[in-house]
């Protein structure tokens, strides 16, 4: 049977893996490729890893450090940050990565979808989509130009038909927060599409994993009860499986 | 006598995390395509991402169709197939036309049928081992491995050592004296999927054949 996935989703920020708190006040988690020893060693199921100095302040996707991370995982890693063009996606799955995350370019070109499909295959795309609530409507927000007036449902199913693979939501509002996930955003979201949806931002303790699964989401990303709380992955696992979901537990 | 491990290279895909898998393990494996360099081999392996058709196309205009069999089918050499490099083992595939495939397995490579179950098969899945092999040596039967891929390999139960179901069950793990398949990927399935790179390339041809 297939299994429902957990996945840590962290940012690279100055050469460290950080984590923020409603896409502010970075932390940080440690140096990437011991911090990707120790996802693999606590059998975590993905990677996925957005490199914020590439996407937010223009700087050029950082190979080497992929290269590095890359060398230490044996799991599927799926890098984001930056990723402009079909060049970009060489680059990045030639240092290793198995998939690529696109968020920015996507709003402005969804066509660019198609084409990394097209030679990549879908399997290969993840798209991002970052959400804000505002006066009771959600709406995309993208890190540099803010909240932006489309709406994320119409926007991922557009996606969806430009041949993505998955589908990674991220609410602003719950980002490093440990309130749950945005439960009232996946209801939204319930079966409005034929490829996995990946909720991220929120999780703070395993019972809100089972929440969102309940929802229709069908992974799990998460970074904040990874690092700073007592919860490990297979214990947020373990409960999972205890409502009679199944995961991969060793 | 040490293995000499070496990763074909065709131009279809993740060649790197393949190698560094064994370099994990504590072998050396060397990525290459030069006839000189394969004929010393005690180990191939064919990884793979990608199209059938091109897979073949890339592995003809290489002459790499030739000296594979040679290598494989007469002097025994221990060989490894991972994902697209299993179904090419087969006898046709079907992707984009119909392609002869290496045909050193009786098997066709078929897509799954779209809907309800979304295609690609992707992420973990359970393995069932129908069959005892040292491939699976020290793994405990139904582990999860990672899967990537929409087409499967359609083959009689022979030479089957593994299954995985996503709507229908198919074959997932190959072997048949010295060949050695799977459909998921070790290289990407941390513990067990390691453990299964250390075991292929802990074997000898004198162990199996």
């Amino acid at each position: 049977m297939l299994k429902h996935r957990l996945i840590p989703c962290v940012l690279l920020k100055n050469w460290q893996l950080v984590k923020s708190i409603q896409f502010g006040s970075f932390r940080t988690i440690g140096h990437p490729t011991a911090t990707v020893r120790i996802y693999n060693a606590r059998n975590v199921d993905e990677l996925i890893v957005l490199d914020i100095d590439a996407s937010l302040n223009n700087e050029p996707i950082n190979t080497e450090i992929i290269t590095d991370m890359a060398n230490e995982c044996f799991m599927p890693l799926t890098i984001g940050g930056g990723i402009k063009t079909i060049e970009d996606v060489y680059t990045v799955l030639g240092a290793g990565a198995d998939k690529v995350c696109i968020n920015s370019e996507a709003i402005k070109n969804p066509a660019f979808i198609k084409e990394i499909a097209t030679i990549f295959g879908s399997q290969c795309v993840v798209c991002s989509i970052d959400i804000k609530k505002v006066a009771g409507n959600y709406r995309v927000f993208n890190k540099k130009d803010g909240l932006l007036e489309i709406d994320p449902i119409e926007l991922a199913k557009e996606y969806e038909r430009q041949g993505a693979g998955e589908i990674l939501l991220t609410s602003v509002d719950h980002e490093g927060t440990t309130l749950g996930y945005d439960i009232e955003l996946l209801k939204l979201f319930k079966d409005t599409l034929h490829i996995p949806i990946i909720i991220n931002g929120g999780m703070g303790k395993p019972q809100d994993g089972v929440e969102a699964l309940q929802n229709g989401a069908d992974a799990l990303a998460a970074a904040y009860i990874f690092h700073f709380t007592q919860y490990t992955p297979q214990m947020i696992k373990e409960e999972l499986k205890k409502s009679n979901y199944s995961v991969r537990i060793l | 006598m040490s293995a000499n491990i070496i990763i074909i290279d065709y131009g279809m895909g993740n060649l790197r995390s393949v190698q560094k898998a064994f370099e994990k393990v504590g072998f050396s494996a060397t990525i290459t395509n030069e006839h000189s360099i394969i004929k010393e081999a005690s180990h191939i392996v064919l990884p793979g991402v990608g199209a059938f058709g091109d897979a073949m196309q890339n592995l003809n205009s290489l002459g790499l169709v030739e000296l594979l069999n040679t290598q494989i089918l007469e002097h025994k050499k221990l060989f490894l197939g991972i994902c697209l490099g299993m179904q090419l083992i087969a006898q046709k595939g079907y992707e984009f036309g119909e392609h002869n495939g290496l045909g050193w397995i009786e098997a066709d490579v078929k897509r799954f049928k779209d809907g309800p179950l979304k295609v690609p098969h992707v992420g973990w899945n359970s393995v069932d081992f129908n069959n005892p092999s040292p491939l699976f040596k020290e793994i405990p039967n139904h582990s999860d491995f990672y899967f990537v891929h929409s087409y499967y390999f359609d083959t009689p139960p022979k030479h089957v050592i593994g299954y995985s179901n996503y709507g229908i069950e198919f074959a997932c793990a190959i072997q048949k004296e010295n060949i050695f398949a799977t459909q998921f990927h070790p290289e990407k399935s941390q513990t067990y999927g390691l453990k299964i790179i250390k075991n292929f390339a802990q074997m000898t041809k004198e162990s199996i054949c």
